[in-house]
């Protein structure tokens, strides 16, 4: 692990917000489950299940937020156990960090390792982000986030708003009032329909 | 946030709905199962609900994120919704609209403060500003009647069109 970097938690707190859009997606995504008991009345659930009902033993692919329900209630047994192959982070897509983080609610053996290997993805990869969000205030710009995990892309756009916002400031424009940028988005859609 | 609403999803709600209300149908009935004497049940029962629970959380995303853009809305635009926009809310969503504008207007004349006024602080009384479109006459709160076409230019009190320049009509000139 880099020095001086923060320790890491390897079971973070559960709901960040309940309303939160990304977290919702993020939590969208399916990890292969095995089932430990025997479910009644859901084999729809299993395309390859005949029958009615789920077989103890099934392996399926289940939405993160329905395994981690079902494998984590105190008190009862565990219903599903996710299955450790799932620890493959190039799968994780545009929900790399989050998602990967989800998963540390799990109880992997390579969780900390996880967590680590995620960390120094982020710090390798923060410096590059960083240099272009302050130079590319002119440039096209897409290319590189194309490439960018969601969380990524907000360090991106944000440190992009500082350079043009510290721009405006030092050309003393900041105290001009200017069109609500909603209006303006509004009428350019709206000039282009009629086109 | 760009000013975009999309449609409300009614079939999509609608249809969400109508699932859990199944969900809830079966859970029922295998719950009084269970009390009949049934086991194994159980687990079923617990993956339903939480089925039950993710879609409840889906819709009151759904619908508390619309209401947030809405909300912004009201600051970009004033009170009046441009149609196509408004074309997209849902009866309830209008309502909401209509009494948060209620809401806001009240609170303003308690505080006796315009809050959509001053955005940004002001450094004078008057500013220069030039006409984007011919927007037509436009009378100050003191009386007067200002021509505004499209390409003149007028010295105004900031206070009179700073909603002018936030809604695209005038531009102000440094």
């Amino acid at each position: 692990m880099a020095s001086g970097a923060p320790p890491l938690r390897s079971h973070p707190s559960s709901e960040l917000d309940y309303f939160d859009i990304d977290d919702i997606i993020a939590t969208q995504g399916r990890i292969p489950s095995k089932l430990e008991v025997q479910i009644y009345n859901l084999g729809f659930l299993d395309p390859s299940s005949e029958g009615n009902d789920l077989q103890a033993g099934a392996k399926l692919e289940l939405p993160l937020w329905l395994s981690k329900e079902l494998s984590y209630k105190d008190g009862y047994r565990e219903v599903f156990k996710a299955d450790a192959s799932v620890v493959d982070l190039h799968r994780l897509g545009p929900y790399f960090y989050e998602f990967g983080t989800k998963l540390l609610h799990f109880d992997f053996e390579e969780n900390s390792q996880m967590a680590s290997s995620m960390q120094e993805t982020f710090i390798k990869r923060f410096r590059k982000i960083m240099d272009s969000s302050q130079n590319a205030a002119n440039e096209d710009a897409s290319l590189l986030t194309s490439k960018l995990d969601h969380i990524e892309k907000q360090v991106f756009s944000a440190g992009r708003k500082g350079v043009r916002e510290f721009l405006q400031w030092e050309t003393g424009n900041t105290s001009k009032l200017t069109t609500s940028e909603t209006v303006v988005n509004h009428k350019k859609r709206k000039r282009s329909m009629l086109e | 946030m760009d000013g975009t609403l999309p449609p409300y999803n009614e079939d999509l709600v609608r249809q969400v709905l109508e699932e859990m209300k199944i969900l809830f149908e079966q859970n029922q009935k295998e719950v009084a199962l269970t009390v009949d004497g049934e086991t194994g049940l159980f687990s079923g029962v617990h993956l339903r609900h939480a089925s039950l629970e993710r879609n409840k959380r889906c819709l009151l995303s759904y619908i508390y994120n619309r209401m947030l853009r809405i909300k912004g809305l009201r600051w970009e635009f004033g009170t009046v919704l441009p149609e196509d926009i408004k074309y997209n809310l849902c009866e309830q969503e209008i309502q909401w609209f209509t009494k948060y504008n209620k809401s806001l207007a009240t609170y303003m004349r308690t505080v006796g403060l315009d809050l959509t006024q001053d955005m940004k602080p002001p450094k004078s009384l008057y500013i220069e500003v030039r006409c984007l479109e011919d927007y037509g006459e436009f009378e100050t709160e003191d009386g007067t009647v200002v021509l505004l076409k499209k390409n003149s230019q007028h010295f105004l009190p900031r206070s009179h069109c700073e909603h002018l320049i936030r809604q695209g009509i005038l531009e102000h000139i440094l």
